[in-house]
């Protein structure tokens, strides 16, 4: 367990640039994360109501690069 | 982990409480019972309750009684039905708007209430993502003639809409809507949810509720009967009839779905931040919440040392024979 613990602070916390940029990759994956999280809740909560569920209906052959 | 960060909670647990004793503090009260002050004399209390009484009466005065119901010269039918609330299914904190009932909803709009009806806040643009392809709102915008310029030689040209185009508006001014309608001007529909009592089931109820005026009523020439619109007689007519439009989705156009789906139109485009705004009010929650706990948490965490500590203090023995 101390093993861990002290691979943990050599890693992450003993040297301020490896902190801070643990802060930053950390933030980053965070907002990834949570906002992959939420929209896979969000669609299935709200699934057959928005435009993506009916997009495919009314879209024709050639234009698909485009919304 | 939990005791460490809440261990008042757990000492106090046992604890019992102390009966409130007034003997703790007989020393600071007794100097406030000999010297009353000015605060305890007659005049102070005279005087509060003449001022007290004094705003209760002159509040009363000037905005009458809040606790007695209120008479009002104004009928339900002179302020208006209140609308039912009606089960849109954009109701609720984390719904969004069915946009197949916005795409049916503008359909409506265009056949039906845009003979009369603006809608100039909304450009072609606005639809493409929510209702229509790109394609369909190019195609759309491009049956119409917008007046463009001026050109080179100075002067205003035609020429078919865009996606950055603004709808077209039914008349030219104001006048000629009044005068296209008996007098009665016909609102921009950009807001109109946001901008009446009731909101969407008011429109709901407005679209749905025409009847024969009830016995007794009289109407104004070219007045139409409705009993949610304030005062009752509306210069505009019941549009709504089942099977007006014909919907390409397949939908039974009934009265009631072809006014479910326009109200849900015009919601949306009082309204277009709608669902964006819902999305990210859940997430904000989520974060605040979770960031408020963890700081409640830290404080308690931090604290709970200076809050369980005893401090003793330990006088100086006296000298065996007294002070030198």
């Amino acid at each position: 367990m101390a093993g861990v613990h002290d691979l943990i602070y050599r890693t992450f916390f003993k040297r301020n640039s490896a902190f801070v940029a643990t802060c930053f990759a950390g933030a980053f994956a965070f907002q990834i994360t949570f906002d992959l999280g939420t929209s896979a809740w969000w669609d299935y909560h709200n699934r057959g109501k928005q435009w993506k569920d009916l997009r495919a209906k009314y879209i024709q052959a050639g234009d698909s690069d485009e919304e | 982990m939990l005791s460490s960060a809440f261990p008042r909670l757990i000492s106090r647990a046992g604890a019992r409480v102390q009966p409130f004793s007034k003997a703790r503090f007989t020393s600071s009260s007794q100097s406030t019972t000999s010297t009353p002050g000015f605060f305890g004399s007659k005049t102070a209390i005279a005087s509060s309750t003449l001022l007290a009484t004094g705003s209760l009466v002159w509040y009363n005065h000037l905005y009458g009684i809040n606790l007695l119901p209120e008479a009002s010269a104004n009928s339900a039918g002179e302020n208006g039905m209140h609308p039912t609330r009606q089960p849109f299914e954009h109701y609720g904190p984390f719904e969004t708007f069915n946009h197949a009932s916005i795409r049916r909803g503008y359909q409506v709009y265009r056949e039906v209430c845009s003979a009369c009806h603006s809608l100039d806040r909304i450009a072609w643009r606005n639809l493409v993502g929510v209702s229509h392809t790109v394609d369909e709102a190019k195609a759309m915008a491009e049956e119409v003639e917008y007046t463009d310029g001026p050109n080179d030689e100075g002067e205003m040209f035609q020429r078919p809409g865009k996606l950055a185009d603004y709808m077209p508006a039914p008349y030219p001014n104001e006048e000629a809507a009044r005068a296209g309608n008996g007098g009665g001007l016909p609102p921009d529909l950009s807001l109109i949810v946001k901008a009446r009592h009731g909101a969407a089931d008011y429109i709901y109820s407005l679209l749905t509720g025409y009847c024969d005026p009830p016995a007794g009523v009289k109407l104004a020439e070219g007045m139409n009967y409705n009993p949610y619109f304030p005062g009752g007689g509306i210069a505009m007519a019941r549009v709504l009839f089942d099977g007006l439009v014909e919907y390409d989705d397949g939908t039974p156009a009934t009265t009631s779905q072809m006014a479910k789906d326009v109200t849900v139109f015009l919601n949306w485009a009082a309204e277009p931040e709608h669902d964006q705004r819902k999305k990210m009010g859940l997430q904000a929650l989520i974060i605040l919440s979770t960031l408020t706990a963890i700081s409640l948490y830290v404080k308690r965490f931090k604290w709970s040392y200076l809050k369980t500590r005893k401090i003793v203090y330990d006088p100086p023995k006296p000298a065996r024979h007294g002070p030198l």
